[in-house]
């Protein structure tokens, strides 16, 4: 009995470990998820789908044109960016004006037209980069190196985001827009310009994610749809537009779901998960950091 | 806004026996197969897609119908294949539950203001769960590979399986022909009223004395209740059902996208957008064989966009719009 115990916590040490891990990703799409709903008020339904062209980009660029993964990564990050600029001016922007929910209706038309394109366009087989990273090996505890990798470019992409808000003039129009959408417009501030780069920053974070699941999942055209739903659940369980809650929340998520999967298959994990965000609402409405009115 | 009461004139009340008729009488007349099993497929659908937008005209809109769908589906087929007990058993039980679930999600929504984009979001880790479930229950319900109730030998009525498609294209008429009945008295009632003054102004409906929770319940059991009876009836006719199809989140969005663009205001919009989908569908199916795989989502997609954009009331809508510009429609 003793040494059963010993094994469990053991095991229980290394799911929690790989949820922290797992929540950095979790985390980095979130924000991105964020940045556009608090900045432009739009939910983007599509933003994991973007992370899926983001993988195929990541997959053709290294397996057919030959780069190295660190060449290939940024220029991931820009595809990503500009699709998510195009994703602005081309469906977001007629609708600014029109109901909310218009909006997301809108986009999660581009879902469709994003995922059955990469269904006609790269076919219905699963592919990888074929990069396998070592694995880890820590007091007896297994940790694939790709997902310490993640979760350290993870961080490093939130910092650098964080830096860019608070440190120059484009971030700082950018959270002035989010407190307020009309008075910045007579400030002076060109707020269109702002969406666009905003909505090229979210995209940006999109590829960035891309870059990073990449080396974890195969690609193939719904792979959006196994992270998709659970980033808006943390986004709209942190508070939508609220950073900080959907950073708690990803990591809340990524731990509930790596200890379910524990006890149980990873798909009981991903149920807690759900059950626990319906719950949620119900007990904070507003989201996780929001204060009761 | 919109007030679709028909006005006196005979020729409009003369219009739906004439049509009514006539859909009965087809099979009658013509007998061919595939034709017919289009025509349940649009009918089943069509009712699908007008329950939902019983909801959604009033700004309801519910990415969860896939998961009231999914549990009408796997409740029904799960009882007769494990405990025998007959479709006609199954399908209220199986209605019992969507409704008791549609209840649990969305009496805190209403209660404590979950509205708009939080709505479709909550509704959408509804739709999520039930996905989940059905796929983490694999033992039972055969996971993402599908499910098939238990076959009868030929046509059976307390089975509910019947080998022709005639019977099958009656039973379909007449549900979706309950849908539209639903539909024109919800419209005819003062919930409407309630209900239009909520999605314009909750606390203004309110003071109005509207019990705002109470109505929005209502409709949202209805429309559970007949969302999940049109996957109780897909599952008895197609016979295979897996969690992509009448489950989850696609299956949300399809519904969605096909009352959109036949038109969320009007009775039969959701119908004329079922028919274009699954038309669309097959066509591209006929037209370029497997190499179509992809392409009518992709279709779909750009439609839904443009729709959305350029012609938001739907193409049902838009057309009586500039029919009769004058009247009160």
């Amino acid at each position: 009995m003793q040494s059963f115990l010993e094994i469990f916590d053991i095991y229980l040490l290394e799911a929690m470990v790989n949820g922290i891990l797992l929540g950095g990703v979790l985390a980095l799409l979130a924000l991105g998820l964020n940045l556009i709903f608090g900045v432009i008020d739009v939910t983007w339904i599509c933003y994991a789908e973007l992370v899926m062209i983001g993988m195929y980009g990541m997959y053709y660029l290294v397996q057919y044109y030959g780069l190295p993964y660190y060449a290939a990564a940024p220029l991931t990050i820009l595809l990503v960016a500009v699709l998510g600029a195009l994703l602005h001016y081309l469906v977001i922007a007629p609708l600014l004006g029109a109901a909310p929910i218009n909006q997301l209706l809108a986009t999660g038309g581009v879902l469709f037209v994003l995922q059955s394109f990469a269904t006609v366009a790269f076919g219905i087989d699963f592919r990888n980069l074929g990069i396998r990273l070592p694995v880890l090996q820590f007091a007896e505890m297994h940790f694939s190196y790709s997902r310490l990798l993640s979760f350290l470019a993870a961080l490093v992409g939130m910092v650098v985001i964080y830096l860019f808000m608070t440190r120059t003039y484009t971030g700082t129009a950018i959270r002035a827009i989010a407190q307020d959408r009309q008075i910045m417009a007579l400030m002076g501030v060109d707020t269109k310009r702002i969406y666009l780069v905003t909505s090229a920053l979210g995209g940006a974070l999109a590829g960035l994610a891309a870059c990073l699941l990449v080396l974890q999942y195969d690609v193939h055209p719904f792979v959006g749809l196994s992270f998709g739903p659970i980033t808006f659940l943390i986004c709209v369980l942190g508070g939508l537009g609220n950073f900080v809650g959907g950073f708690v929340a990803a990591f809340l998520f990524a731990e509930i779901i790596s200890l379910g999967g524990l006890f149980s298959d990873l798909e009981w994990g991903y149920v807690l998960a759900f059950a626990f965000f319906i719950v949620m609402m119900f007990i904070r409405p507003g989201g996780l950091l929001a204060r009761r009115q | 806004m919109k007030s679709p009461v028909a006005s006196p004139v005979s020729f409009r009340q003369i219009v739906p026996w004439v049509v009514g008729v006539a859909l009965i009488a087809l099979p009658f007349v013509y007998r061919d197969p595939y034709h017919l099993h289009i025509l349940v497929l649009i009918l089943i659908w069509s009712f699908a897609y007008t329950s939902w937008s019983m909801m959604g005209r009033f700004g309801l809109v519910s990415l969860g119908h896939g998961g009231f769908m999914g549990v009408g589906a796997y409740v029904t087929a799960l009882l007769w294949n494990h405990l025998g007990l007959s479709p006609w058993i199954g399908i209220p039980i199986a209605l019992v539950c969507a409704g008791a679930l549609a209840l649990i999600v969305a009496y805190p929504c209403f209660r404590f203001r979950i509205t708009g984009h939080y709505f479709a979001l909550v509704t959408l880790a509804l739709s999520g769960i039930v996905l989940q479930i059905i796929t983490a229950t694999r033992d039972y319900t055969g996971g993402s590979l599908g499910y098939t109730p238990d076959r009868t030998k030929g046509s059976h009525l307390v089975a509910l399986q019947f080998d022709d498609k005639t019977t099958w294209y009656l039973i379909a008429l007449g549900v979706w022909g309950v849908g539209l009945l639903i539909w024109r008295w919800v419209d005819r009632s003062m919930d409407r009223y309630a209900l239009e003054a909520i999605s314009e102004d909750e606390d203004a409906a309110a003071a109005a004395g509207v019990n705002v929770t109470f109505e929005k319940l209502k409709i949202t059991v209805i429309s559970a209740l007949m969302t999940a009876l049109a996957g109780a009836l897909y599952c008895q006719y197609q016979m295979f059902i897996s969690p992509d199809t009448v489950s989850g989140i696609a299956v949300s969005l399809q519904m969605v996208f096909a009352v959109v663009v036949g038109g969320i205001y009007v009775a039969l919009g959701p119908t004329v957008g079922a028919i274009i989908t699954i038309m669309l569908a097959e066509g591209l199916r006929i037209g370029f064989g497997t190499k179509a795989v992809g392409w009518d989502n992709l279709v779909y997609g750009v439609l839904l966009v443009v729709f959305i954009i350029f012609l938001p009331k739907g193409i049902l809508g838009s057309l009586l719009e500039r029919i009769k510009p004058s009247s009160k429609r």
